[in-house]
């Protein structure tokens, strides 16, 4: 499958006709398949429905932008699909350069073992090699606040710290296309200040953010362009503002 | 800040077990979490990795060798039971956790994509690790016992041990594939993990299932297992024996020229199977699990 040529050199992400379905199985044991096999494929095993249907869409590399939409209209969908977590059923996604997908900080986090061993393993998951994490390494416990419990393990930590060291790793990944799903809301009130500044500091140097989050007046305040999805299609691309006063517009009535 | 031209790619599509290898700093990271995990909280830690093979050990020499007197035809047979046990340990162990490795790691392929292969080999790597002090053990009673074996016989070890890391690979991937979609699965490889410690000659000599099995002794010698529990045999055991018990015990024919590469074969075949299936359901681990 060949890159699309009508995109022009500088785009970091381009979607085309995206459709993800899902399917709903109920069955979970070869007993229950071969058994309705033999029945004649009698009743449905399964159920299906669209995430997502006919998305395209482009980012430029640069490009600051915030995916909105209620529950359920297909913005987690999206993301795992252009970090490759997912395949599209039909269309095509193409990315440039570095993904990194921190959606769900800390799912590579392992509970028994130490702050330490945790910033290699999930940074190695992110794609930093050792050397960029040697490198980096104090940065990221610096960034985190967590100090001399770095050597502790992390089922000891509390919830708040967990999530710094996380997310701190997270954007010392250093990758040229950051998707973010949810985790502006880490930490108490100095660190929720302290990622903003980080986030704009990606975005002013020149990397590209693709956010969702619920918290609309933030994403506004991160990101330049907005996208609203509504039950796995975009319906509005534009100005983040315009688009947020659209979605709340829309969730009013 | 000019951003480096780079090619736009296709995110999530890997090429197999070719990416395990781009990934070699994580996949020591997984294996080194793995092992440090394994004997989290016990007090004795990796010694039962010691413990647990000589109990194992210990119970079928007192029930085979002593009971059934199997070690009055077979000279220093307890050395021949360790031998078989550690190679078939390490294909049990690493063909069992292959198996569980995707569903156990579900929460990071749900949200993070990696070349999926990383789970089931870096297992492989991780029972390999677990091998090692049994090999030791298995090392120091052959010594005592008077072991001088050839170079070959130690680049056979080797080879045998590649064999069986292929072959628990090839089949680790399939069915830790399967697992995904029919849980069935681990409960499939537990009963094939029954049988291959009695499928190979661990506890009794392959001279017995010859007798049986008369022309079609080579079905039992296609199985990999099988070979690999011959050449460890051939390269722990035998070098023990004095001159005259070798007259009396030979290894099976044409063990180093027909079984040992045809072994190969057949687990190469079963990686490649494996690595198809596993590439092919592998795109729908997300949305499964």
């Amino acid at each position: 499958m060949s890159a699309p040529t009508e995109v022009s050199d500088s785009v970091a992400i381009t979607c085309r006709n995206l459709r993800k379905k899902f399917v709903l199985r109920h069955t979970r044991s070869m007993k229950e398949a071969i058994v309705w096999l033999l029945t004649g494929r009698k009743g449905d095993l399964s159920r299906k429905f669209d995430a997502l249907k006919d998305v395209s869409l482009d980012v430029e590399q640069g490009e600051t932008v915030a995916l909105l939409g209620l529950n359920g209209s297909g913005k987690s969908t999206l993301l795992k699909l252009i970090s490759g977590v997912l395949q599209p059923d039909e269309g095509t996604v193409h990315t440039r350069g570095r993904v990194a997908g921190l959606i769900e900080v800390g799912a590579g986090f392992h509970h028994d073992l130490s702050g330490r061993d945790n910033v290699y393993l999930n940074g190695a998951i992110l794609g930093m090699s050792q050397s960029q994490i040697d490198d980096m390494f104090d940065s990221i416990v610096e960034f985190s606040e967590i100090g001399e419990f770095i050597d502790t393990e992390v089922k000891f930590y509390s919830s708040g710290m967990y999530l710094k060291l996380a997310f701190s790793i997270a954007v010392h990944t250093d990758p040229e296309v950051f998707l973010i799903d949810e985790i502006l809301a880490v930490g108490d009130e100095p660190f929720q200040r302290k990622c903003i500044v980080k986030i704009n500091e990606l975005a002013a140097a020149g990397k590209t953010l693709f956010v969702v989050s619920h918290d609309l007046d933030l994403v506004a305040s991160v990101c330049k362009r907005g996208v609203l999805l509504e039950h796995g299609q975009i319906i509005m691309d534009g100005e983040v503002h315009a688009v947020v006063k659209e979605l709340r517009r829309r969730s009013a009535d | 800040m000019t951003q480096p031209v780079t090619d736009l790619v296709q995110p999530g599509r890997g090429r197999g077990i070719i990416d395990v290898f781009k990934h070699k700093f994580l996949l020591q990271l997984l294996v080194r979490k793995e092992i440090k995990i394994r004997y989290r909280g016990s007090v004795l830690g990796l010694l039962w990795s010691y413990v647990k093979p000589l109990m194992q050990f210990l119970i079928y020499f007192v029930a085979l060798g002593v009971f059934l007197d199997m070690q009055r035809g077979t000279p220093n047979y307890a050395i021949y039971l360790f031998a078989g046990i550690v190679l078939v340990n390490f294909f049990t162990e690493s063909l069992g956790n292959a198996t569980r490795s995707i569903v156990d790691n579900r929460d990071l392929i749900r949200k993070i994509y990696l070349p999926r292969e990383l789970f089931p080999v870096s297992t492989v790597w991780v029972s390999a690790a677990h091998l090692l002090p049994q090999v030791v053990v298995l090392v120091g009673a052959c010594l005592l016992s008077g072991w001088s074996p050839s170079i070959w016989q130690l680049l056979a070890v080797v080879g045998a041990f590649i064999l069986t890391a292929i072959l628990s690979t090839g089949l680790g991937l399939l069915f830790g594939a399967a697992n995904v979609y029919f849980r069935d699965s681990e409960n499939i490889v537990d009963m094939i993990l029954m049988i291959v410690t009695w499928a190979s000659p661990v506890l009794y000599v392959w001279p017995m299932v010859q007798r049986v099995m008369g022309p079609w002794f080579f079905l039992y010698q296609l199985n990999p297992v099988t070979v690999a529990v011959e050449i460890f045999h051939w390269a722990f055991w035998s070098p023990t024996l004095s001159a005259e018990q070798s007259v009396s015990i030979s290894m099976p024919p044409d063990l180093l020229t027909v079984w040992f590469p045809s072994a190969f074969g057949v687990a190469a075949l079963v990686l490649v199977i494996g690595q198809l299936v596993f590439m092919k359901l592998s795109v729908h681990f997300a949305q499964e699990l």
